[in-house]
């Protein structure tokens, strides 16, 4: 069992498997798919121009330098003096984000991503590359995540609604599995191949 | 009864919500409970079983959603005649927007041209509502939150299928059933439970397959050769060691439930509708008398 704290260094990723239970501390950010395709057209694939973009950017960068991006699209509440406060907030699925993850990660030098499902072999490159690991969180086990958010520092993009905005949390000992590591290896790649193999057995 | 029946279900409504998206079924948990069990101890498979069980208990004992994603809200009501299906359509959305205030619900409902999240869960089409007038003298609505995670990975065949070997017969269905699970793998949010049409159009085919998923997973379907192979594809499903999450594990699916609806000569559809292990669903029925909703009751 490991436990990290947000910056991560490259040696303390190096130092993680597949299989490994972690425990994450620290401050990490919201991004799902609106947030990952806002940040391709905005960010990387040309410098961003727009005061907002710039200043976003400028932001995102602090926080995602050695830090983790979370797939999730939490049920937030308002409190009376405005701040906000998560209530239900469960991984959602990460292959959607396939096509833009790896050049999120290099841009932004993460050195995680939390999600649900797993990622293909572009963001397993990425990851070894970098180097960065992918987190599996548990899908569904949302209040009980929820209850790991010990506050939420900030919110950029709400236009977005409130599922697809980037919420910046401050979570401590927030669970998850490493399923994609740095050094090549992922849970997803041998199930996948080890089901498809006993499916062809069953159907002889 | 000349006049129409005038009630007032919105308060009923939204604990229908509450409990729905907070609440899992007892099957379900009884299904959950039994997987980690056969898990490995310490397994990831097992780990992630526990843990899924943990937020099940959080999630009543603190009346939170169970899951973020309280996906898209399907309401089958079934009234007696003179009921006014507009105002019980205007009922269940004001409960539904009210539950979304509360946070039962995630602002789910966005507009597929502009991106724009309505922000209390009503939209064009959104919730889902069907209605059915039948003989009882009692309304009785059901209803399911089904999530996005699954619906992605949800998936309609046309048989024949020369690639997956699939003739069209129930080694067919067997055959391209199994294939949805291979391809689902943990996506899902497996252990899930699938809901499977035979037969019917493009569209009926998803309705009857989702209604499945309302089935209690120790019912036993009434039609033997459907109950023999819902029985078959449940044991083959698990034998593919997906598991939990697909981490991997002899806990891949908790319940295969199959209906069926005429088709067309030409079409020979299979659908499945995939459910994540959060299959949450509910029932309210009100008994009515004289026009006057007597008694209310939660299931």
């Amino acid at each position: 069992m490991h436990k990290l704290t947000v910056p991560i260094s490259d040696e303390d990723i190096r130092a993680l498997h597949v299989g490994d239970t972690v425990y994450l501390n620290g401050v990490i950010v919201t991004g799902r798919d609106a947030a990952h395709k806002y940040m391709i057209e905005h960010f990387i694939r040309h410098e961003p121009t727009d005061p907002e973009d710039i200043a976003l950017h400028d932001k995102l960068k602090a926080l995602l330098d050695g830090g983790v991006i979370y797939h999730c699209g939490p049920v937030v509440k308002k409190r009376e003096d405005g701040s906000w406060t998560f209530v239900a907030a469960g991984p959602t699925t990460s292959i959607r984000e396939e096509v833009y993850e790896a050049d999120v990660i290099r841009h932004f030098n993460l050195k995680g991503v939390i999600g649900k499902g797993g990622m293909g072999k572009n963001t397993l490159k990425a990851c070894m590359e970098q180097p960065a690991v992918y987190f599996h969180a548990i899908g569904g086990a949302a209040t009980l995540i929820a209850q790991s958010v010990k506050e939420v520092l900030d919110v950029y993009k709400l236009d977005f609604g409130v599922p697809e905005a980037m919420w910046v949390i401050r979570v401590e000992d927030f669970p998850v599995v490493v399923t994609m590591d740095s050094h090549g290896n992922s849970i997803h790649e041998k199930v996948q191949a080890e089901s498809e193999a006993r499916l062809r057995a069953l159907l002889g | 009864m000349n006049e129409p029946i005038q009630l007032d279900l919105t308060s009923e409504l939204l604990e229908l919500v509450r409990k729905a998206a907070t609440e899992l079924p007892e099957d379900m948990v009884v299904a959950l409970e039994k997987g980690r069990a056969q898990e490995e101890p310490g397994s990831a498979a097992e780990q992630a079983l526990a843990t899924i069980l943990k937020n099940v208990r959080m999630a009543r004992e603190n009346s939170t959603p169970i899951c973020q994603d309280t996906g898209t809200p399907i309401f089958e009501v079934h009234y007696p005649f003179g009921v006014s299906t507009r105002m019980l359509k205007e009922q269940i959305q004001e409960a539904v927007a009210q539950a979304t205030a509360r946070a039962y619900l995630r602002p789910n409902a966005v507009d597929s041209l502009t991106g724009k999240n309505s922000g209390n869960n009503l939209g064009v089409d959104f919730p889902t509502i069907h209605f059915h007038e039948w003989e009882e003298d009692r309304i009785f609505i059901t209803l399911q939150l089904k999530g996005g995670g699954s619906e992605n990975v949800s998936v309609q065949y046309k048989l024949p299928d020369a690639a997956l070997g699939a003739g069209r017969d129930l080694e067919g269905v067997r055959r391209a059933v199994l294939d949805a699970v291979l391809k689902a793998q943990g996506k899902g949010c497996a252990p899930g439970v699938l809901g499977v049409a035979i037969g019917g159009d493009r569209g009926t085919g998803y309705i009857v397959a989702k209604k499945q998923l309302l089935r209690k997973l120790d019912d036993v379907n009434p039609l033997p050769e459907l109950a023999a192979l819902e029985d078959r594809i449940y044991r083959d499903a698990n034998e593919l060691g997906i598991g939990p999450m697909g981490f991997g594990g002899k806990t891949t699916v908790l319940g295969v439930k199959i209906g069926v609806a005429h088709r067309l000569p030409a079409c020979y559809f299979v659908t499945v509708a995939y459910m994540c292990w959060a299959n949450r669903r509910a029932e309210l029925t009100a008994l009515l008398q004289n026009g006057r909703v007597t008694e209310v009751s939660y299931a």
